[in-house]
């Protein structure tokens, strides 16, 4: 199989799967598998949520902070929901927000990044001076103002985690371009008459693709700690929506009594998190070849 | 014949942060249609840079002066969207090393339907490649290369499809530079000989920047010898191989292995830094034939001789 997307395919996205599947079997391949793994299974409880979660999320539905156990596996919280339920439905938010504001910050960050490197210049100047100013704020904080701005909702969330993650995107992908410019098969399609729109397009695009899905991962984990953040500070979603954040922020002062109604939303968020750096650690080291090749060495002396 | 680009009192300078360097300076040079010119001169004499000029593909720290003119137009003054149309279609460059010239990340197909496109947007990619496949075979690649990497293919087969990529459209002129370079000798003659065939099919002129004697001599009709940045002499080439007017091309053309003798002869000393203003004649402080007057004054190009040989030397 991937044989076959390395070589049928002359698509980015094709190729990018391509070396991925290529080195599946090695570490950082299985890194990458059980991220999307863990991933994938929460997508599903958010997409299932309806018929797979026992209880109403947003209804009393037993006395409050009872133990887990019986009919409710983890427990209830402070308003005698159901746990469980609630984690259930409230995987939906950090997933919407994920694919709201990474998509946001890489529409704008990586043209912004094609163009500002490869035009160089006084517009390079000027674009790298409001990204580095914006960049230059803790993520959070930005954030928090945004949120505090523009008030509460998912995409107004999504919309403030987008705009602190637009530098990364623009920085990485920026710093790439101005290096493989220099290459000598762009001088050579230049020197063919390529236009500039293709040379970007066709020439560069390509080669600096590989930081793409690596600094999207990392985005996407910083995402969903940013929302729960948000929410555990009051600037979340309006209540009535499940939340891991707002639970937390709803339960943890009673944390001595009923620990779970904290612990099982924190715990999510864990691993969630940490299942997105997974995929994102490992496609560093399978996309960029820096750390391949000496991946490479060591296996060649072993 | 008339002239097919014409280069007058041309040089460019490059704004660095040790000072201006003055890679090309005052060279004029004409290209008549249908015929090979030899460029040559030591590594960093300017002749790269020279070639880069006419095709306006220097970087942005460059400052050109003096004109270009190619068909007529001047070079220098085309928009960049004419200049755009002129690469490629009229004008053409080949380049040292064709291990790198090509995407790695895109077949061979593609590098041909994405410069037939640059020019024509509207070419639909079966039309494309049955025009790569016409131009693969005139430089003799089997066709079945198109569907491979550039990567699977080996130097010399990668330098055929670069120039196969030029031909696309026909140009007048081929900027060939240094095309054998990173080559070995028996590629090396075979990709001159496929330029030199197609250069008659293609009715096509082409400047062959090199270092290498014994090509320019072998093939090119006219030859003009670069010494730091400038023309020190331009000929014919049987009559300036066969007698040398200028020390430096005379103490070139010593420096060439000659199976008779043992010993290898070259030139004294260090070819100039092209860095800041210099006076006097940039070959004076090497030359075994200086007088007085030459670490003073330039010695402007003029004429000399039966074959009309324009010599930069004081000695005529």
């Amino acid at each position: 199989m991937a044989g076959w997307f390395a070589r049928g395919r002359t698509s980015l996205v094709g190729r990018l799967i391509g070396t991925f599947l290529g080195q599946s079997r090695t570490i950082a391949g299985i890194l990458v598998w059980i991220g999307l793994g863990v991933v994938l299974t929460i997508l599903v409880l958010a997409l299932l949520a309806p018929f797979i979660a026992p209880f109403d999320p947003n209804t009393k539905v037993a006395s409050p902070e009872l133990p887990p156990g019986g009919a409710f596996l983890m427990g209830t919280d402070r308003g005698g929901q159901d746990v469980l339920s609630r984690i259930i439905w409230g995987s939906r938010v950090p997933l919407a927000i994920i694919a709201v504001s990474t998509t946001i910050s890489l529409a704008l960050g990586l043209p912004l990044g094609l163009v500002s490197g490869f035009a160089g210049g006084r517009m390079d100047r000027g674009i790298l001076l409001v990204m580095d100013s914006i960049y230059a704020f803790p993520g959070l904080l930005l954030a928090i103002a945004i949120a505090a701005v523009i008030g509460r909702g998912i995409l107004n969330i999504s919309f403030a985690i987008a705009v602190v993650y637009i530098p990364t995107y623009f920085r990485v992908i920026r710093n790439h371009v101005t290096s493989v410019k220099q290459e000598p098969y762009v001088e050579a399609a230049v020197a063919l008459g390529m236009p500039r729109r293709r040379v970007i397009g066709r020439y560069i695009l390509p080669n600096v693709a590989q930081s793409i899905p690596v600094i999207f991962s990392v985005n996407a984990a910083d995402a969903v700690l940013t929302e729960a953040g948000l929410a555990v500070l009051g600037l979340g979603l309006p209540p009535g929506i499940p939340d891991w954040g707002f639970d937390i922020s709803l339960n943890w002062q009673r944390f001595d009594v009923s620990w779970w109604a904290t612990f099982f939303p924190g715990l999510f968020i864990l691993i969630l998190t940490t299942a997105l750096t997974f995929v994102g650690e490992g496609l560093n080291d399978i996309l960029n070849p820096l750390l391949r090749k000496r991946e490479y060495k060591a296996g060649a002396q072993a | 014949m008339s002239a097919l680009l014409e280069l007058e009192h041309l040089s460019v300078t490059f704004e660095t942060p040790q000072g201006p360097v003055h890679a090309v300076q005052d060279v004029s040079l004409t290209i008549e249609g249908g015929s090979i010119v030899g460029l040559v001169g030591e590594s960093g004499c300017g002749k790269s840079t020279l070639g880069r000029a006419i095709l306006r593909l220097l970087p942005e720290n460059a400052t050109v002066a003096g004109s270009v003119r190619f068909a007529g137009r001047d070079v220098l003054a085309l928009s960049p969207k004419e200049i755009r149309d002129l690469r490629g279609r009229n004008l053409a460059m080949i380049f040292q090393d064709p291990m790198t010239r090509l995407n790695p990340l895109m077949r061979i197909r593609d590098h041909f339907i994405e410069t037939i496109r640059a020019h024509n947007p509207a070419v639909k990619s079966g039309q494309a490649l049955e025009r790569a496949k016409k131009v693969l075979a005139d430089v003799r690649v089997p066709s079945d290369r198109l569907g491979m990497y550039p990567h699977e293919l080996s130097g010399g087969m990668r330098q055929r499809v670069m120039i196969a990529l030029c031909l696309l459209f026909k140009p007048a002129l081929l900027i060939a530079d240094e095309p054998t370079t990173a080559l070995d000798v028996i590629l090396e003659a075979q990709i001159l000989q496929l330029l030199q065939s197609i250069m008659h099919e293609y009715s096509m002129s082409v400047l062959l920047i090199t270092h290498n004697l014994g090509l320019v001599a072998e093939f090119s009709d006219r030859v003009a010898v670069m010494y730091a940045g400038r023309i020190a002499e331009e000929g014919a080439t049987p009559p300036l191989f066969r007698e040398p007017r200028h020390p430096y091309t005379q103490g070139l053309l010593r420096s060439v292995i000659d199976l008779e003798t043992t010993s290898l002869y070259s030139v004294p000393g260090e070819p100039p830094s092209l860095l800041g203003e210099t006076a006097g004649c940039p070959f004076y402080p090497r030359c075994d034939k200086r007088m007085a007057v030459c670490e003073t004054v330039y010695p402007e190009p003029r004429l000399v001789g039966e074959d009309h040989r324009k010599v930069a030397c004081h000695l005529y």
